[in-house]
């Protein structure tokens, strides 16, 4: 298998050893274990609460040593905080142990409206279209810069074509960044069946990342469902699609992958 | 990010439902600025959005003459956008308004303002609809 494995967690690190945490979907269970159990406080942006950018947090091994100081920063709803929304995925039916019962060591944050800095990152986060409170973020260090907007759709029900950049969601936080993740779980086929679920075709992905100019656009949250090749067809449309953009053809998320941004 | 203006989701989230309604819907920002109405609104405010633009608050409460059922002229804190904007709460009500082709007609309008959370108000929407004028 090339594509797939766990759901959404990007490990990014700067050039002086500081770490952020994109989501922490079954992918940071590994990470985790890959961590001293002391050390520098942990700071994980989370996207969103749908369980596959969440779900990895029970098992993330930082929240099990209260030696490691761990910072939760997402989004709250309109009436209740971040802190409270994760507790009820830390209680049963959904989880055998109560939040509290914990050792973590940790913070809940609900983000700021204005840009915040972790270790010298700067970071912006902005609510985005998809269901529930939803969050991008872009993260820029000296001059470089990279957008998650892992699950968005862009537009509803109209064209993204016909939108000022200011009316198109996301945009202010994809707009010039050097590596831009972003949404690609349906083939332009699928979509029509599908509008209004939060995701992208990949039209939209490659629209928006081109309406933003992105640098390079990585095609991320795969449908489940897809195969290799079913994969490997969308990045061929997107790299059809993208045609003579400036900046590196698209490329498709995979287990393990690294990018340098400098 | 610096400098670059995005409105927020709830906004962009207002004018999709907007732009698939065909009530009469015009959107303002929290600030009053009109930044948004929908096609079945140009039909009664005379002209097209893309033609109007988006307008200041008091750009758009000069340009539409808005008037009360006795004809007096209407103060914007008398108005339901202009309630929903200033005082932040929902309002509805009926007024006179000479649109932008000329057309005085009978408006009842319900407008509604938008909070992202219990603090952060983001602007307002409002839908009208023409009524008869035996009903002034």
């Amino acid at each position: 298998m090339r594509f797939g494995g766990n759901t959404p967690c990007v490990e990014v690190r700067t050039g002086d050893g500081c770490l952020l945490i994109l989501d922490a979907g079954t992918g940071v269970r590994r990470l985790g274990a890959r961590l001293d159990e002391d050390g520098p406080p942990l700071h994980v942006l989370v996207t969103h609460l749908h369980l596959d950018h969440v779900e990895g947090l029970r098992f993330f091994a930082p929240f099990w040593h209260a030696e490691r100081e761990l910072h939760i920063w997402g989004p709250p709803s309109p009436l209740h905080s971040l802190e409270e929304r994760i507790t009820r995925a830390f209680s049963p039916p959904l989880f055998p142990i109560e939040l509290a019962e914990t050792p973590a060591n940790v913070t809940f944050h609900d983000v700021p409206h204005e840009p915040w800095e972790i270790d010298g990152v700067r970071i912006d986060a902005q609510t985005v279209s998809h269901p529930g409170p939803t969050l991008g973020y872009r993260l820029s260090l000296n001059g470089s810069s990279l957008a998650y907007i892992p699950d968005h759709e862009p537009v509803l029900g109209v064209e993204l074509a016909d939108l000022e950049p200011e009316w198109i969601s996301g945009h202010a936080l994809a707009e010039g960044v050097d590596l831009l993740f972003h949404d690609c779980q349906f083939s332009e086929a699928e979509y029509p069946s599908r509008v209004g679920w939060g995701h992208s075709s990949v039209a939209h992905a490659v629209d928006f990342a081109r309406r933003a100019d992105a640098r390079q656009l990585v095609l991320f949250h795969h449908d489940p469902d897809r195969s290799d090749d079913g994969v490997d067809q969308l990045v061929d449309r997107a790299r059809e699609l993208w045609r003579d953009a400036p900046g590196a053809a698209p490329v498709a998320a995979s287990e393990g992958m690294t990018f340098d941004v400098s | 990010m610096e400098g670059r203006s995005q409105k927020h989701l709830a906004l962009i989230i207002a004018r999709e439902l907007a732009s698939q309604l065909s009530t009469a819907t015009f959107i303002a920002d929290a600030a009053g600025n009109l930044v948004f109405y929908n096609e079945a609104a140009e039909e009664i405010l005379g002209r097209t959005f893309v033609e109007a633009g988006a307008m200041s608050a008091e750009g758009w409460t000069s340009q539409f003459l808005l008037e009360e059922l006795d004809g007096s002229p209407m103060s914007l804190d008398r108005m339901p956008a202009g309630i929903a904007l200033m005082e932040q709460r929902p309002a509805h009500g009926k007024l006179w308004m000479t649109g932008l082709d000329g057309e005085r007609r009978l408006l009842s309008i319900t407008a509604v303002p938008l909070f992202a959370s219990a603090t952060e108000f983001v602007g307002m929407i409002a839908l009208f609809w023409q009524s008869s004028p035996d009903d002034a």
